[in-house]
């Protein structure tokens, strides 16, 4: 049974589609990306996934629940990170893992915070404001967040960014180390095409909303006869309205 | 899937009541403005009283009614700040998205808005009614047993306006912050703070009677003029309370259903 399950979904906003008769499912264990270019329809599609947003039309199934009915059912089990929220500024990092830690019922809190402050390296900052971080801090912090509750099924938009090559590198690791210790799902919206190369065992091509390819990347290379992911984005990206 | 999971659960109220109180450990000027207004209300207000009672036979009759009254304002007004602005903080933390992705539901933010609401009055009211009695020998606890109802219905119509001046930010985004302000402010001509509700013009006399302050502050002159108790006022307060606590809950509910459809919980911010 799949993990994410998706059928038909809408999202109207007016006259403009953002997401569009989507369906995919993703398996259990999978790491998945969600490609596309700006306004695919990435963030409404993880947004949609989480209950953040409610669709026009269609159907969303998170760990076998129903999102639309039942999403407090699954909210648990999942978490998310995105750089289009944040966390309260005036508070310390471990004041706000630790908010977001008695929120998602975490037990041993202070050992699960130190645990992750260690694994992501954000140990020396713990008690700094976080409003007081730079971007790529931030990022980290917003993954130690997202992995407070040890989710089944993490999603990430844009996981990277912010991040130099060095920590970015780094944090890919430890994510890849996350899925295999624990057999998560994992969902991620990006535009960096060489981490979805490196990270990703299923890539979904979105445009204008829909699902216009979809495969593993050496699948995807293949098919397009492109040496790189990124020639392929392109090769989609630019195809003529309509063509898909 | 634990039962919890499913519920109501004050271990999240509890996690979001601890979120502001990091936030107010942090910040000096928020820790300042729950002791500052009401404090500076109180002192402005006890030297007015002070030369009327030298004017005015009736205020002679009870000297501490100005008093009384500003501290009792000070609960309605103090309420519902605490309730918009711990509001407005996720808003301004681009917090929302957050929150919204965890379990929490919005009815324990509901809930944990209106504990902090409540500790922040007590604190900051407090306070203000504890300096009065140096300093003017006015103490409001001479209102007896019906300072707690008093109280009670203040706080509540602060934490209704507050509920809904939320759900219109909400709706509308941080433009319609002001409200937050005004809100109270455009209530307390019809709410007969500082006289009785007779003196308004008899059409206004109605919309008077419709909120739940004109009723405390009605009932407030009695005790401490008359030496009664208007237990009648007392429950109509209470009634119309029940009422406005239940339409702001719903609107704010309504708003967050509508936040949820057109995408503003991701992206409501600066």
């Amino acid at each position: 049974m799949p993990v994410i399950e998706v059928r038909n979904l809408n999202k109207r906003y007016d006259d403009i589609a953002a997401v569009a008769d989507l369906s995919l499912e993703v398996a259990r264990g999978s790491v998945c990306a969600l490609l596309g270019g700006n306004g695919a329809g990435k963030t409404t599609t993880l947004s949609l996934l989480l209950g953040l947003l409610t669709p026009s039309s269609g159907r969303i199934h998170v760990l076998g629940e129903d999102m639309l009915a039942h999403r407090y059912r699954v909210l648990g089990r999942m978490n998310f990170s995105s750089p289009y929220v944040d966390l309260p500024q005036r508070l310390t990092v471990a004041e706000n893992l630790s908010v977001y830690a008695h929120l998602y019922g975490v037990r041993r809190v202070r050992e699960r915070i130190a645990a992750l402050a260690a694994a992501l390296e954000i140990g020396a900052y713990l008690r700094r404001p976080y409003g007081t971080l730079s971007a790529g801090q931030r990022t980290r912090v917003a993954l130690a967040k997202a992995l407070l509750n040890t989710p089944e099924v993490l999603l990430l938009d844009e996981p990277t960014a912010s991040l130099d090559p060095d920590s970015a590198d780094r944090i890919r690791g430890y994510l890849l180390d996350y899925q295999r210790e624990t057999g998560a799902t994992l969902l991620l919206a990006s535009h960096n095409m060489p981490e979805v190369e490196r990270v990703c065992d299923d890539v979904m091509m979105l445009r204008q909303g829909r699902l216009v390819d979809r495969g593993t990347p050496a699948q995807l290379l293949a098919r397009y006869g492109r040496a790189t992911l990124e020639d392929v984005f392109l090769d989609i990206a630019r195809q003529p309205a309509g063509g898909d | 899937m634990a039962a919890a999971e499913r519920h109501f659960s004050l271990r999240r109220v509890g996690a979001m009541v601890l979120r502001y109180l990091y936030l107010l450990r942090h910040s000096g000027p928020r820790v300042l403005e729950v002791f500052y207004w009401p404090a500076v209300q109180m002192v402005l207000w006890g030297f007015i009283t002070q030369f009327f009672l030298t004017h005015s036979s009736w205020l002679a009759q009870a000297s501490g009614v100005l008093l009384a009254a500003v501290l009792l304002w000070d609960v309605l007004f103090r309420g519902q700040l605490g309730v918009s602005l711990g509001f407005f903080e996720e808003m301004y933390s681009r917090n929302l998205g957050q929150l919204f992705v965890s379990p929490l539901r919005p009815y324990e933010l509901i809930c944990a808005l209106l504990a902090i609401s409540f500790l922040r009055t007590l604190v900051g009211v407090g306070v203000a009614a504890l300096l009065a009695i140096p300093l003017y020998d006015f103490s409001i606890f001479t209102l007896g047993p019906s300072l707690l109802g008093f109280f009670a219905n203040l706080l509540v119509m602060g934490w209704a306006i507050g509920l809904m001046v939320a759900a219109l930010v909400l709706r509308y985004g941080l433009g319609a912050e002001s409200l937050a302000w005004v809100a109270i402010f455009a209530l307390a001509p019809v709410s007969g703070i500082y006289y009785p509700i007779a003196v308004l013009p008899a059409w206004l006399q109605p919309v008077a009677w419709a909120l739940p302050s004109s009723h405390v502050f009605e009932g407030m002159r009695a005790v401490l003029i008359e030496q009664r108790v208007l237990t009648d006022h007392l429950l109509a307060a209470i009634g119309l309370n029940l009422f406005y606590i239940a339409v702001g809950s719903a609107l704010f509910l309504y708003a967050f259903q509508v936040a949820r459809r057109h995408g503003t919980l991701l992206h409501i911010g600066e």
